[in-house]
């Protein structure tokens, strides 16, 4: 990647040796910081730091009742925390041996399918929009630019209402619990979704045509993982690398090395030992064939691009996935009738269980462990930032090495962008960015 | 007005709340408010002059209690946003260990520099108005908006 492009300046020389602190890298989800050493014209290391203060969830949920612990661990994370309900709640009912109904697993697709929906557009419209523009933020776009900002609130607002529909709430959404759907949405709701998602479909093109015409681009020779549903719905399916592997759920731990990185507050981790990156870019590069057919017809001069080894295709694979969630909850929504169920009680029971879906920023895992009380013995949750964080760091280190002479604030400048390509969400790996560079 | 978003120890609920808000207010905020600190929409922010801060998230280190104070010091006004900042829950969670679990998480404290407790905003800062909610209530934050709009003779927004 070269950043010569950059219109700020170039903050002077990079040839001094030292170190580069980039402090409170900005529009991403949560806290970071990175250090970077550069002596004698060589980056020496790169350490991205997760800066988000722990919360010990992992400790917390020792001895709380099972059923009530998808509640707990959505406060995880705020933007993705239907991903955290959702998969929480799986891995209970793997663990009881319950068996929820056609129904509530379709309702949990289109409760993904908002936040997806809802979170893609908060990362590429509000956080990235602007380095396209060569603006700092969405704040910044002048009055002749109104209307695309105000198509990109449309989208947002769509996915933010067809999960308030489905889940009661976008964020820590309530009616969504372990076996079933506290709710059902009415017919007067689902018509309205409807309308609404239609609505912005064509809105959705033109961010895709958009983030296709973007040049930004870092290439590497990476694995991607994700789980590979025949409906691309981001819940079912195996989990498949660009290698050809294709493993049950249930196996993902045995394929993960957990790496403690002691400046992080978060684990990296290696699959089958080497790095890898999961998300939109790994779902589009092993599952594109799945997508709903009608954003395949509308979209397939977009996916020539596809495999990929850009990051910065990542976003593009995100703008593909918007329009995705839009065409394939509108069938959900116009081909099916939701009805009251009867309530099938959820048994109390020992057990342990596998909850895995994909959230937007990709892969995410939960194992539990459950006593005959139904209490949480064990809990271990590999959230997509922490499987990235080790690519992310080589990438940074890639881009620093081949731009040493574009200047101190280029260079900071591109490192963000390029982080906010992977979308890290560091309040899941445990927040977002300081830059501590020696050497410039 | 003049106003900051920042955000501590959280999951960052109320700040995704805030700029899903955005969806239906984006255009008349951007008349009425001048946003000089978000990190989450911007990277060039300053702390100085603001009118009124909006704080999310418990605080869990001393160099992050330092920054609060900092943000008190530059605000007329500061508001606590969302449970974890009203009253540290869940992020001071940790603080309810048993010995155990306080002994097998003793070395993440001194490895990242967290304090013993987690404390919420108003252990450490006066706090003019809360926003309770996890996330926010959005009814509750309009009102309190629409309060300090009125206070700083801005126009009623809503």
């Amino acid at each position: 990647m070269h950043i010569d492009e950059y219109s700020e300046g170039s903050g002077g020389p990079a040839h001094m040796d030292g170190i580069m602190h980039l402090d409170k890298l900005s529009k991403i989800e949560g806290h970071g910081s990175l250090d970077i050493k550069i002596k004698d014209g060589k980056v020496k290391y790169v350490k991205l730091k997760i800066t988000e203060n722990k919360r010990f969830f992992t400790q917390a949920v020792l001895g709380k009742s099972a059923m009530a612990l998808p509640a707990m661990t959505s406060r995880i994370c705020g933007t993705c925390s239907i991903a955290h309900l959702s998969c929480c709640s799986e891995a209970v009912e793997h663990a009881v041996g319950f068996e929820p109904t056609d129904q509530t697993i379709m309702l949990r697709k289109l409760s993904l399918y908002g936040m997806t929906i809802r979170d893609h557009a908060l990362h590429l419209y509000m956080f990235c929009l602007p380095d396209l523009f060569g603006k700092d933020s969405i704040l910044d776009f002048d009055k002749s630019q109104d209307e695309m900002v105000r198509r990109a609130f449309a989208i947002k607002s769509a996915g933010n209402n067809l999960s308030k529909a489905i889940a009661g709430r976008a964020v820590h959404a309530t009616f969504a619990q372990v076996g079933s759907f506290s709710n059902i949405p009415s017919e007067e709701q689902v018509a309205a979704v409807v309308k609404e998602l239609k609505s912005v479909r064509n809105y959705a093109i033109e961010f895709i045509e958009l983030f296709y015409d973007c040049e930004f681009k870092l290439e590497r020779d990476t694995n991607f993982v994700s789980l590979v549903p025949k409906d691309y719905a981001f819940l079912g399916g195996e989990v498949v690398d660009s290698k050809g592997i294709s493993i049950p759920k249930e196996e993902y731990w045995d394929f993960l090395n957990r790496i403690i990185i002691p400046y992080s507050q978060a684990s990296g981790y290696n699959f089958e030992g080497e790095e890898f990156m999961v998300g939109a870019l790994a779902r589009m590069n092993l599952n594109r064939a799945n997508l709903n057919s009608r954003t395949k017809a509308d979209a397939s001069k977009f996916m020539n691009v596809f495999p990929s080894k850009n990051i910065f295709h990542n976003n593009l694979a995100q703008a593909i996935e918007i329009l995705h969630a839009i065409d394939h909850s509108v069938e959900l929504l116009e081909s099916n009738e939701f009805k009251e169920e009867p309530k099938t009680p959820v048994p109390i029971k020992a057990g342990e269980g596998v909850g895995m879906l994909e959230a937007p920023r990709g892969t995410l895992y939960y194992m539990l462990s459950i006593n005959g009380s139904g209490r949480v013995q064990y809990g271990n949750i590999v959230v997509p930032t922490q499987q990235n964080q080790i690519c992310m760091e080589k990438s940074v280190l890639e881009l620093v090495e081949a731009n040493l002479d574009k200047g101190k604030k280029n260079i900071e400048l591109a490192i963000e962008r390029l982080i906010r390509a992977y979308d890290p969400c560091m309040s899941c790996a445990s927040h977002f960015l300081k830059i501590n560079m020696e050497g410039l | 007005m003049k106003i900051g978003w920042f955000s501590f120890t959280c999951s960052e609920d109320s700040t995704i709340l805030w700029i899903e808000l955005m969806n239906d207010n984006f255009f008349k905020w951007k008349e009425l408010l001048d946003i000089r600190h978000a990190r989450v929409l911007k990277r060039n922010n300053t702390l100085k002059d603001i009118d009124v801060a909006f704080v999310e998230g418990a605080i869990t280190t001393d160099r992050d209690a330092k920054k609060l104070m900092e943000i008190r010091k530059n605000a007329k006004k500061l508001v606590a946003v969302g449970s974890c900042a009203i009253n540290g829950m869940p992020s001071a969670q940790r603080n309810l260990f048993d010995e155990k679990l306080k002994k097998e998480i003793a070395f993440l404290l001194v490895r990242f520099n967290q304090a013993d407790k987690v404390r919420s905003i108003k252990e450490i800062v006066t706090v003019d108005d809360e926003v309770p909610g996890c996330p926010m209530d959005e009814g509750a934050f309009f009102r309190t908006l629409d309060k300090y709009l009125q206070e700083f003779g801005v126009t009623n927004a809503h």
